[in-house]
């Protein structure tokens, strides 16, 4: 099995701890990840809400680079760059007048685009290529007693629900019970966790993350699992200013890939997880083995 | 030309109609007019402003009198409107009303043509085909069939019972034809109607009993229409009856059975209360059931499904012997001159709107879930109760789940305002919750409605305009705990609202039955893009369909409230009437015929014909063609190889002059 692999900033940046963790977990599951030769910024959000048609040149790069490299899936874990690359793929397909500039500003660096390449999430490509079966069979430490909120995070199913429900997806819950986790019922795993309000209008973006850490630790989470950097970032970074305004609502928030390589018995230090500003409570005690 | 000849001079009258606006507002009329002057065979040739008026029709008449016209055509509207106007205007002049051709200058043309100079072009060209193509009409009688005087209704809800009832006490028979064990459908279901709050059994029950006492009426409950064909006046219907293993007529409904059933307690979801409670393999639909007799469900039923079981419910029924496991299926056929479909509506699935929580969180409920727990019959004998037991402190009703939405159906479900308001009241009535209604708009446009809307809002009933964005069990303060939350714009207040509540009902709304597609085509109906059946006219033939001799009422045809399905049935139960009435149909002469003479007895036309009209006479060595049978359509006419089938009103030479007509009108 093997994927072509854009990482996107975050994953060379903030989110690194999520590379850290996916590779190996990737590895392990005998999934093989190419990075792309000379990808370049996706464009994020910020981009496409300027300039479209240039943004989706942007993109589009990236694209026509995974398609020279050969007919592989694209693997992107960041939800911003899974996001914008699919909406380019859709907008260069609907909309005729940015495909002409997309042809005209990829011919310029000899590079074509059929729109062959799928973008594909690791949940998805987990789920349905790898599989729950083989996941299972990895497990050597199962996550027993771990109390889990699932966080996905606005992106990777609006607005193109591809792999999973829009309102309320289960892939990462699945995934996660796998793992022997508990799942905790966490009716907020859409919710906005304040994307970039948090920096510039906090009094609105850290409402809506203060919301969702107090509800995980409502609910009783450990630990609430994401796919996503900016939402890790958020739900990890402010702790200090949610103190100040609200109530403390300490609980850590890592990423799914992380808690997948502690459950494949992986060494602790090699998945990321010191990165955290609130660390992860160890794991739960595993039950003693009952001798007859 | 030898059709020339034989019909001798021709001397053509042609009328183009202004139509008000609607032609002479992109076609220039008079100048279409004084092309038709000139060409060959025209004597008179005008435009008038509606040739349809009485004046119009003088107008045709007078000229066959005083021009001696022996053929007429009129540039005007679509011939499904007004060809039979024309006709009979021309027949009153004297002449055979076949010697007339109608050009559709309006739907064809002016309508669709956004260019005055090519609506007029168009115009001209068309009229030139009709003209060039009247030359050949011949003179043809139209024939008259009997038409069988009993009518089957399709459908045992209010619509169709309504009908049926209606034809029977005028003295027709009548088949009732119903798919669920019992008549009565959806608003069997319900507590109390709308706007005037009376129980809606009341009302309804007499008329399920009087269809089953009615002696023009034979009822087949548990039975489905399987095969239609014929055609108005003369259809033939094959009816497929399913086994109840229950004699009709020797069960007596004292449900000893169903206390002596192997199994001791319900076990099965019970399709009436909507699952709200359980029922056994035999039970009796609900206790107004019509018939009221028990039916066995075969999927459920150990001795259906296995062969082993002890029949204690065979004991029970003792020497009444009404319990019959050997039952089969039965196909009936019936001959009716009419048909009306009253097939019905079915519920949005609330599931498929994910943000409202059904399925998810147990107090989030239907309209129809709320309906059955008011009812003194439902599952809680009338008690309003939360799925633990607890009595609701505060409802909340979501308005247009399933309607009014690009998402999902895009049409207004037009009876989940009142139903809604009804229920709010029987909420307050039974309970000591507060009730908010969230809406996008108050619909309450029928006799009674609005004042319905004033006494909710005088009971204490809110209303917050806003369509509820999710509703969910996260909380946000003290007062949250433990509740359902909606999270709504207040559209009036202009802020967002979290309302924390005890019960959510979803008002889903009405859609077209999951089998709308092939009820339409068994039937030969068309359906919007929605998938309601669909109506010859939206306003001036609402309950008649494309297909003579075919009528809906009710729900199928778009979602109503009872009083309009109640109208709509007796609509649809008059139109029968006027056809049964009539005794006879008149049939168009366009029917094919044999030239013997230049039949070579090939056979090729005997499998094509689909109402086997073509018979072979093998001391001739020759095809014929039954003109009662025969439908028009043409399809022998197209495959006789040496072109001996002909057909009348489409003869070779009036759809070839037609044809020429049109490419070089100039």
């Amino acid at each position: 099995m093997k994927y072509s692999y854009f990482p996107g900033c975050s994953l060379k940046g903030l989110g690194r701890a999520y590379e850290e963790s996916l590779l190996p977990v990737m590895r392990h599951l005998g999934v093989e990840l190419a990075e792309l030769n000379d990808w370049n910024c996706c464009g994020a959000t910020a981009y496409m809400s300027v300039d479209e048609s240039m943004a989706a040149v942007l993109a589009a790069r990236n694209l026509a680079i995974a398609e020279k490299a050969g007919p592989e899936d694209l693997l992107t874990p960041c939800s911003a760059c899974y996001l914008v690359l699919n909406k380019t793929k859709h907008n260069i397909t609907d909309y005729p007048e940015i495909n002409a500039t997309v042809r005209k500003a990829l011919a310029g660096a000899h590079l074509t685009y059929s729109g062959k390449v799928p973008v594909r999430h690791p949940l998805d490509v987990l789920i349905n290529d790898v599989g729950l079966d083989v996941i299972k069979e990895k497990v050597v430490r199962p996550l027993k007693g771990l109390k889990v909120a699932p966080y996905y995070g606005c992106q990777i199913v609006r607005p193109y629900a591809t792999f999973d429900d829009a309102w309320n997806p289960t892939t990462m819950d699945r995934l996660l019970a796998t793992l022997g986790a508990e799942v905790v019922d966490y009716p907020l795993k859409t919710k906005c966790c304040g994307g970039s309000l948090t920096g510039t209008v906090p009094e609105a973006g850290l409402r809506l993350t203060y919301i969702l850490l107090k509800e995980a630790v409502r609910r009783g989470a450990d630990v609430i699992a994401t796919v996503c950097p900016l939402c890790q970032f958020n739900l990890d970074a402010y702790h200090d200013q949610i103190d100040r305004r609200w109530e403390p609502a300490r609980v850590a928030t890592v990423y799914f890939t992380q808690l997948m390589g502690l459950a494949f018995g992986l060494p602790p230090e090699q998945l990321g997880l010191k990165r955290n500003m609130v660390a992860m409570k160890p794991l739960p005690a595993e039950p003693a083995k009952v001798k007859v | 030309m030898n059709t020339n000849q034989k019909n001798g001079e021709v001397r053509i009258g042609f009328y183009i109609c202004h139509c008000g606006h609607n032609i002479a507002g992109m076609v220039d009329c008079p100048a279409v007019a004084q092309y038709a002057a000139k060409l060959p065979g025209v004597v008179v040739s005008r435009d008038y402003k509606y040739m349809c008026s009485d004046p119009g029709q003088e107008l045709i008449q007078q000229d066959i009198r005083e021009h001696q016209l022996n053929r007429v055509v009129v540039a005007s509207c679509s011939p499904l409107l007004h060809e039979h106007t024309f006709r009979n205007a021309v027949a009153a002049g004297g002449l055979n009303p076949f010697y007339f051709q109608m050009v559709n200058i309006r739907e064809h043309d002016s309508w669709v043509t956004a260019d005055r100079g090519q609506a007029t072009a168009k115009a001209k060209s068309l009229a030139h085909a009709a003209i060039r193509r009247v030359r050949f009409h011949r003179a043809l009688e139209t024939t008259r069939a009997p038409i069988h005087p009993d009518v089957l209704v399709v459908g045992g809800g209010i619509s169709g019972i309504h009908a049926a009832l209606t034809v029977a006490n005028a003295g027709k028979k009548v088949f009732l034809v119903e798919r669920n064990p019992s008549i009565g459908g959806h608003m069997a279901q319900f507590d109390k109607t709308f706007p005037t709050l009376d129980c809606a059994a009341c009302i309804l029950t007499p008329k399920m009993s009087a269809v089953r006492s009615h002696e023009n009426i034979t009822l087949w409950t548990y039975s489905e229409v399987v095969k239609v064909s014929g055609y108005v006046g003369n259809y033939t219907v094959t009816v497929r009856r399913r086994p109840r293993y229950v004699n009709e007529e020797l069960c007596v409904g004292c449900l000893e059975c169903i206390t002596a059933c192997v199994f001791k307690e319900p076990k099965f979801a019970d399709e009436f209360n909507v699952g709200l409670s359980k029922r056994k393999p035999i039970y009796i639909p609900f206790a107004q059931a019509v018939p009221p007799v028990v039916v066995i469900d075969p999927e459920r039923c150990l001795q259906v499904r296995t062969g082993k079981c002890k029949k204690t419910c065979l004991e029970a029924c003792a020497d009444r012997h009404a319990i019959d496991f050997a039952q089969k299926e039965e196909l009936v056929e019936i001959k009716v001159g009419n048909i009306i479909i009253a097939t019905g509506f079915k519920l949005f699935d609330a599931k498929r709107l994910p943000q409202y929580g059904y399925g998810r969180y147990p107090n989030v409920l239907t309209a129809i879930e709320v309906e059955r727990y008011v009812n003194s019959s439902g599952p809680t004998a009338g008690e309003i109760v939360l799925r633990d037991g607890r009595h609701p402190k505060s409802v909340g009703f979501i308005l247009c789940v399933g309607s009014r939405d690009m998402k999902t159906n895009r049409w207004c479900s037009r009876t989940c305002c009142m139903h809604s308001m009804k229920l709010a009241q029987l909420v307050r009535e039974h309970t000591d919750a507060d009730v908010t209604v969230f809406y996008m708009d108050i619909r309450a446009p029928g006799k009674g409605y609005e004042e319905f809307y004033d006494k909710s809002l005088a009971e204490g009933i809110q209303f917050v305009r806003g369509r509820v964005a999710e509703v969910t069990d996260w909380a946000l303060s003290p007062e949250e705990e433990g509740k359902l939350v909606m999270r709504v714009e207040d559209t009036l207040a202009g802020f967002v609202r979290r309302v924390p509540v005890d019960m959510i009902v979803l008002a889903a709304g009405m859609e077209p039955q999951a089998d709308s597609q092939d009820v339409r085509r068994l039937f030969n109906m068309s359906c919007g893009t929605e998938g309601w059946f669909l109506e010859k006219h939206p306003k001036l033939a609402p309950v008649s369909t494309f297909t003579d001799g075919v009528f809906i009422a009710g729900c199928c045809q778009g979602p109503k409230d009872i009083p309009d399905s109640v109208a709509q049935a007796g609509a649809a139960a008059a139109e029968a009437m006027a056809l049964i009435d009539k005794g006879y149909i008149e049939q168009e002469p366009n029917t094919a015929y044999i030239v013997e003479a230049d039949c070579c007895g090939c056979k090729s036309c005997l499998p094509l014909c689909p109402y086997t009209a073509i018979t072979f006479e093998e001391t001739k060595q020759k095809a014929q063609i039954n003109q009662a049978l025969c439908k028009g359509c043409g399809t022998c006419v197209a495959a006789c190889p040496s072109g001996s089938i002909k057909q009348n009103l489409f003869e070779d030479e009036e759809i070839f002059s037609e044809i020429e007509g049109v490419l070089n009108y100039a």
